[in-house]
């Protein structure tokens, strides 16, 4: 038993049919909770008003717009060390989530900081470096888009991948050095002295669980939507030659 | 390997190789920013470095494409896969023939477009040094890009969506330098990023350009 044999389609499918109600039912569990707690059962910031509501969208979806990414790099080692074609084909599903995640962080950002800041946008290095890793995002779909045999483009793409990971890391170093920000530090580390205070913790962490549960419910789905669509490619191709 | 290089070379500078192509453009692009934001010299010095860089990352953007697609068209790039030169030397050829034409040529010019942007005395030097250390990363950066688009039909546009965003560390690090070397301020530190960057990117990125190439030939 291990965890190479869910790299077998057939197996994969059977299993996440099994699991993906459960994972759907608890991410929109976790998210009606952790939402409602927070909009309507959280006080209002002594400061911030109840803007800082927005933060139980905000920061889990910034998270997971990274962590989408992270995901992205591993099934791509995945792919180009043990050629499973399940993998090259969650780093695909993963991509487009991933970009929607990146963009609810960057809108939510700005209703944000409409209203502390006083401006919509703001060059703050975390800002630029979230429209940079968008812009990675575009080119990786774009790319997974633009070639039309699958398994040169997973291999494009994983290297691609691979080669963005590095660059986007520069770029998050490099905008750091370019310009000192706007943006509030790290409030939610557990290693660190002074946190978000425990009333907006909690519902938070519900938020967050429930965008981990919607990330890996959409990438299931959406994995086996493109392992079916393929097997149904390559049916027909059967069809149309005998 | 220098036979390649200056079959590549040779092939630029002749009729139909766009060797003086992205100098114009980068002509064009300087003198169209003045048009945008108005002849006001005070502010032209402010930005001239950075509409120097701008304009160079473009006209390298350019040619990008042709580093590989008569190549490929031709056919020569399944010979020169065959022949006894790894696949990471060709890239790396392909590369620094891309930055004698394209490259060298721009950090050459910077200087003569930096009197129409009327940059400060003290900005030349930078402007070059920088245009100098940088423009190499953006040949070798571009050429990743080139294989990776190489057999497709809109090859261009998606070629520049790919590299674009690659080229944000050498531009914000280059531009830093040519922008503190003009207002005279200290500028070790990202210069010595830009040259870590462009040593960086020189040495690693040929062996991922070679593999993706390698795909493309499959």
């Amino acid at each position: 038993m291990s965890i190479w044999e869910y790299a077998n389609p057939v197996k994969f499918i059977r299993v996440t049919d099994r699991i993906l109600p459960w994972i759907a039912g608890g991410a929109a569990l976790c998210l009606a909770v952790g939402l409602v707690w927070g909009f309507f059962f959280t006080p209002d910031d002594y400061r911030q008003g109840a803007t800082v509501k927005i933060f139980y969208l905000h920061v889990p979806a910034a998270m997971m717009a990274i962590n989408a990414w992270v995901m992205m790099l591993v099934a791509s080692l995945i792919w180009i060390v043990r050629r499973h074609h399940v993998s090259a084909l969650a780093a695909r599903a993963a991509a487009p989530v991933g970009a929607m995640f990146t963009l609810i962080a960057l809108i939510t950002g700005a209703f944000w900081g409409q209203p502390m800041w006083g401006t919509w946008w703001e060059w703050d290095p975390r800002l630029t470096s979230f429209l940079i890793l968008f812009l990675f995002y575009l080119g990786y779909m774009a790319l997974w888009q633009a070639i039309e045999n699958d398994d040169t483009a997973a291999d494009l793409t994983s290297i691609l991948c691979l080669v963005g990971s590095v660059f986007a890391l520069l770029s998050r170093y490099a905008v750091l050095f370019w310009n000192q920000g706007l943006h509030q530090g790290a409030s939610l580390s557990l290693d660190a002295e002074e946190n978000v205070a425990d009333v907006y913790w909690y519902p938070a962490l519900v938020c967050i669980a429930g965008f981990v549960l919607l990330f890996v419910a959409l990438v299931f789905l959406r994995t086996q939507t493109e392992i079916r669509a393929r097997r149904t490619r390559a049916l027909l191709a059967r069809e149309g030659r005998g | 390997m220098t036979a390649l290089l200056w079959r590549d070379l040779r092939l630029a500078l002749r009729a139909g190789g766009g060797f003086g192509l992205g100098l114009a453009f980068f002509l064009i692009v300087t003198v169209l920013v003045p048009f945008g934001v108005g002849p006001e010299t005070a502010l032209l010095t402010r930005i001239g470095p950075g509409v120097l860089w701008i304009g160079a990352l473009l006209a390298c953007l350019l040619s990008l494409d042709r580093i590989f697609a008569l190549d490929w068209e031709d056919g020569s790039l399944d010979l020169l896969a065959t022949a006894p030169l790894p696949m990471e030397g060709i890239v790396s050829i392909k590369a620094l023939a891309h930055w004698l034409t394209t490259g060298l040529p721009l950090v050459l010019a910077a200087p003569v477009l930096g009197v129409l942007l009327n940059l400060p005395p003290a900005g030349y030097l930078w402007v070059v040094v920088s245009l100098a250390l940088g423009t190499p990363a953006l040949s070798v950066i571009g050429t990743f890009g080139a294989a990776l688009t190489v057999g497709l039909k809109r090859g261009g546009l998606l070629l520049s969506l790919l590299v674009l965003p690659l080229y944000v560390p050498t531009l914000i690090f280059g531009a830093e330098v040519a922008r503190r070397g003009a207002e005279g301020l200290a500028l070790q530190s990202p210069l010595l990023m830009l040259a870590g960057i462009s040593f960086g990117v020189i040495a690693l990125l040929p062996f991922a350009s070679a593999a993706v190439l390698r795909i493309n030939l499959r």
